[in-house]
């Protein structure tokens, strides 16, 4: 049994187990056997109605794993079961299918939008895709997933240059939940937006979960946003999850040397809450050359012998809480 | 005082109207000081900062005010005199290294350019010092990265080797226009770490421009906020994160997600930052703020003391 059996509940809607997506790079004429590892054997599970906050610094494979879970990238090994569903055995009508129950939100608005088309069309293209709708419901059905996201009607005859940055990620949000769906991955959807605005999407966000039982994948760098939205965090580093557990714990006493040093490293406003820094040496580990040993046993301030040689599983450390570490 | 600004107005001409980036602005820095100038984006903070070394380009122009930095008005300095000022008295970095360097030369050669440019020194001199200030800003190795490209470090990297040139000059004031924004948080505290320690060597005044209260508080002594091109609160780092003043401080404050919250509601502030072309009548923050009236939307509020060292833009809070 993989290490996603444990702690996964025979209820999850998402079970990720042992999934890799390496990408080629290199001549495609001479040799393709060079690899880089973004998702390197990644055991996650999310609960109905649950928020997975997925951390890590920029290059760790999170945004690879959210779109290798949504098959936006192919996975190159392992499994993700949605609903009991092996995603990965899909095609065509069945994967489709699949596709409508999961939806992502991307990081910037201002992308992610067509400039030339009327938010109507923009909202309401899945429903038309899909069938779920007639031409004659649209402006109705339009009309209410504004209102899930707190915008007026009147928006849907606008377009994405006259609206700010917040409006526009309502509108991506609404996008996404046209085809009612039961799982979102959301990708650093508040980064992009200015501080002040930040909390009115994540207030939608947890609006979501609680009246629509919507479950997210809540991908972000900033650590304090994720504690405020999860139920449950997993950190990442160089492609692997290296912890994982119910959000207060984790992040009250985290295990991994990582993880502290992450937490460690958040600026703080509250003077008195400041810690002690733990400093980092080094850089993170090639994606591109396999490691023997833990991935972070070369910038690791507590680093041992066998750290070098055996790489660590994701073990339950106590009820809830994993974590890849030999001295834990 | 190292730095004064008075009354300073950047205005950029657009066909579709005139835009106040910075609209009426005064502060000072002391010698060895950081002051922060903290807003969200598009508050007109890096139009200051580029105001500051006369550097604003068409179609914007600095339209009234002064700059006195070491005694000397730099909006009306000669462009050889400018250049002595940028190089000898005020170093500047930016939030994205990578912009900042050329692509195709090495770091040692880019740093070595800007010490012959302000000091002439040999070419083996200057590659020596390079070397060595390479070495100051934490860069291992420095005698074999100085041959290095700035595509071989990464983000953390290349904003020390920006840092290195900055201070290859022997700034009396560094403006650090969010330095760390573009980094992971990891790289981010070694980043700011270095700049404290470099001012702790040199004494150099640093003006930290950035919208990460997290980082001012790490970093600043005083802190001015800025909203819609104009400077709403003046306050000491404390005071200000202690007793915020302005409601947009306040509310600023309280939008930040900070760790050890996670039971507490999510706050921000309703509406969005106004578009400079249609800003709002009055105090430009009424339309977003919860304890204005009428009176605020006639005229924009000036700043007021409100206690020691302290200044705020709002007549809600004078009248209270």
């Amino acid at each position: 049994m993989t290490n996603a059996g444990v702690g996964a509940a025979a209820n999850d809607l998402l079970l990720v187990s042992g999934l890799e997506t390496h990408f080629p790079f290199g001549s495609r004429w001479f040799s393709r056997h060079r690899w880089v590892r973004a998702v390197d054997g990644v055991d996650v599970h999310v609960g109905r109605g649950e928020i997975l906050g997925l951390v890590g610094e920029s290059g760790c494979g999170k945004t690879t794993l959210g779109r290798s879970i949504l098959r936006l990238v192919e996975p190159t090994a392992g499994t993700v079961r949605f609903d009991g569903i092996d995603v990965l055995a899909l095609d065509g009508r069945d994967l489709r299918a699949v596709r409508r129950r999961m939806q992502i939100i991307f990081q910037d608005p201002y992308a992610s939008l067509s400039p030339r088309r009327q938010i109507k069309e923009i909202i309401a293209e899945p429903l038309l895709l899909h069938r779920l709708a007639a031409k004659s419901d649209i402006e109705g059905r339009v009309a209410g997933l504004l209102g899930d996201v707190g915008l007026e009607p009147y928006f849907m005859y606008r377009y994405p240059h006259e609206m700010s940055g917040g409006q526009r990620q309502r509108i991506a949000i609404a996008r996404a939940l046209s085809l009612d769906p039961q799982f979102i991955v959301a990708d650093e959807p508040v980064s992009a937006l200015d501080v002040s605005v930040r909390a009115q999407i994540l207030n939608i966000l947890l609006e979501l979960q609680r009246k629509k039982g919507i479950a997210l994948l809540f991908i972000s760098h900033d650590l304090a946003v994720v504690e405020r939205i999860a139920d449950r965090i997993a950190v990442m580093y160089a492609g692997k999850i290296v912890e994982e557990g119910d959000a207060s714990r984790l992040m009250t006493s985290p295990l991994h040397p990582y993880t502290q040093v992450l937490l460690s490293s958040v600026p703080a406003v509250d003077r008195r809450q400041r810690r002690g820094r733990i400093r980092l040496t080094g850089e993170p580990p090639s994606l591109v050359q396999p490691i023997a040993g833990c991935l972070f046993a070369a910038r690791c301030p507590e680093v041992r012998e066998i750290c070098r040689q055996v790489a660590p599983a994701l073990d339950m450390k106590s009820a809830g809480h994993r974590a890849a570490c030999h001295l834990r | 005082m190292l730095l004064s600004v008075e009354n300073l107005a950047t205005y950029f001409f657009l066909d579709e109207g005139v835009l106040r980036a910075v609209d009426g602005v005064s502060f000072a820095v002391n010698e060895g000081e950081t002051v922060a100038l903290v807003g969200e984006s598009g508050c007109g903070k890096t139009i200051v900062a580029l105001s500051l070394i006369n550097l604003v380009s068409s179609p914007g122009r600095i339209v009234r005010g002064r700059v006195v930095f070491q005694d000397e008005d730099v909006t009306q300095a000669t462009a050889e005199r400018l250049r002595q000022i940028r190089g000898r008295g005020i170093g500047m970095i930016f939030q994205e290294p990578g912009a900042a360097l050329n692509p195709v030369r090495t770091v040692g050669d880019q740093i070595s350019e800007v010490l012959r440019a302000h000091q002439a020194p040999t070419r083996h001199e200057a590659w020596r010092t390079a070397i060595r200030l390479l070495g100051d800003v934490g860069i291992p190795d420095p005698e074999r990265r100085a041959n290095a490209y700035p595509f071989e470090f990464s983000g953390g990297m290349r904003q020390r080797a920006v840092i290195a040139i900055a201070m290859s000059v022997g700034p009396k004031l560094l403006i650090a226009d969010e330095p760390t924004t573009a980094l992971d948080v990891t790289v981010q505290a070694e980043i700011l770490d270095l700049l404290r320690s470099l001012q702790e060597q040199h004494g150099m005044a640093i003006l930290l421009i950035t919208h990460d209260l997290g980082v001012v508080a790490e970093m600043a002594r005083r802190v001015m906020v800025m909203y819609t091109g104009k400077i709403v609160e003046v306050a000491p780092a404390d005071a200000l994160f202690d007793a915020p003043c302005h409601p947009y401080t306040k509310g600023l404050l309280a939008s930040i997600q900070h760790l050890g919250a996670r039971n507490e509601p999510l706050e921000g502030i309703p509406g969005s930052v106004p578009d400079f072309l249609s800003l709002p009548s009055g105090c430009t923050f009424h339309p977003r703020c919860g304890i204005a009236d009428s009176s605020c939307a006639a005229e924009f509020p000036v700043l007021q003391s409100v206690g020691s060292e302290r200044t705020c833009a709002c007549y809600k809070v004078r009248s209270a």
